[in-house]
């Protein structure tokens, strides 16, 4: 049985009543699911014996703009038993942008989510310390939107007096 | 030989007090090294055995403030950074000078986005813009050089009536 195949049943067995899409898109292996289920699903890749994604490698975000699911978090995730590569995909949408902190299933999950929080504000809820990464604290917007200009917005970064 | 052959058998000569100021000052310019990214790289070539800043009286990088004349601001300058630049300038005494080296400190260079600060003069006064990513060292050089010219035409005058920026004092518990 190769990867997709045992991770498509370990979780049939495992989340019965769970949507999960398994796509293979040159030897790249994604998994699709549902928002509120993603910790669950993480602390199982993570901790199955068979699995043992122990490595997360990235978290980061795609602003799609203009579709209904507006972003898409994104989890690379590594298993050093294995050396298996999986991107796990999580649809949210803006009118309710935020998704819970996979932070305690990852450690390094904490920073990456910050990001993630800084660049396209999405919430992360049970963070342990979801504040601005890279970004000022006090600044409002969020850089990587699709919506938000190269050039940024004239005044919303203070410069010191001359 | 140098100053000696001036000295008559008196043993002192006459000049302007001005003159006299303006000719230590120029080979004693103790830089701010400010390298914030690449840049750096080469402002520290300049003071290496090759390029020797040491021949114009520069070699002293001062790591505090306090005793420098002259910031070279090597590097990009984030909106984030630039609160740090005005601060460590603030706490240089006057008169002082700064040097903007590299495309980024002087227009933002290559880094046309939000984050980026598009030329430091923005926050700074800039004496000189040297130009190049990064600058050659005896491009840095040459900027030096030319800091000596203008602190060569700076008179006792043009410090009086100065007014010193307020700085904000920050109090402890
Ligand atoms: S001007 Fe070029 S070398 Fe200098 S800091 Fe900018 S990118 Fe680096």
């Amino acid at each position: 049985m190769d990867l997709k195949e045992i991770i498509a049943h370990l979780l049939k067995e495992n989340f019965p009543g769970v949507n999960v899409e398994l796509i293979e898109y040159k030897n790249e292996l994604t998994l699709r699911v549902e928002k509120q289920h993603i910790v669950k699903v993480c602390k199982f890749l993570k901790e199955n014996a068979d699995l043992q994604f122990t490595l997360c490698e990235d978290i980061t975000a795609i602003d799609w703009a203009k579709r209904k699911n507006r972003f898409t978090v994104v989890y690379h995730i590594f298993s050093l038993k294995s050396k298996n590569r999986l991107a796990v995909k999580v649809d949210v949408d803006e009118s309710d942008c935020s998704i819970d902190s996979v932070a305690s299933v990852w450690k390094t999950a904490n920073w990456h989510e910050r990001e993630t929080y800084d660049m396209y504000g999405i919430k992360f809820s049970n963070h342990p310390d979801l504040r601005r990464m890279y970004m000022p604290e006090e600044f409002e917007y969020y850089p990587l939107r699709k919506d938000f200009p190269v050039m940024g917005i004239p005044g919303s970064l203070p410069l010191p007096k001359k | 030989m140098g100053l000696e052959a001036k000295l008559t058998d008196d043993g002192f000569f006459t000049t302007k007090l001005d003159a006299i100021i303006e000719w230590s000052r120029k080979y004693s310019v103790w830089p701010m090294p400010m390298g914030i990214s690449c840049c750096a790289i080469e402002m520290m070539a300049a003071g290496d055995p090759k390029y020797d800043i040491a021949r114009f009286g520069s070699e002293v990088m001062r790591f505090t403030p306090r005793q420098c004349d002259l910031m070279i601001v090597a590097g990009t300058v984030t909106y984030k950074m630039s609160h740090v630049v005005r601060k460590i300038y603030d706490q240089m005494p006057d008169p002082k000078w700064v040097i903007a080296m590299g495309a980024c400190t002087s227009s933002g260079g290559m880094y046309r986005s939000y984050n980026v600060v598009q030329g430091i003069d923005q926050f700074l006064p800039v004496d000189i813009y040297l130009a190049g990513c990064p600058p050659r060292p005896d491009n840095l050089l040459n900027a030096l050089i030319q800091i000596q010219d203008k602190i060569g035409k700076t008179r006792a005058k043009d410090f009086q009536d100065i007014k010193l920026p307020e700085l904000t004092v920050l109090q402890s518990n």
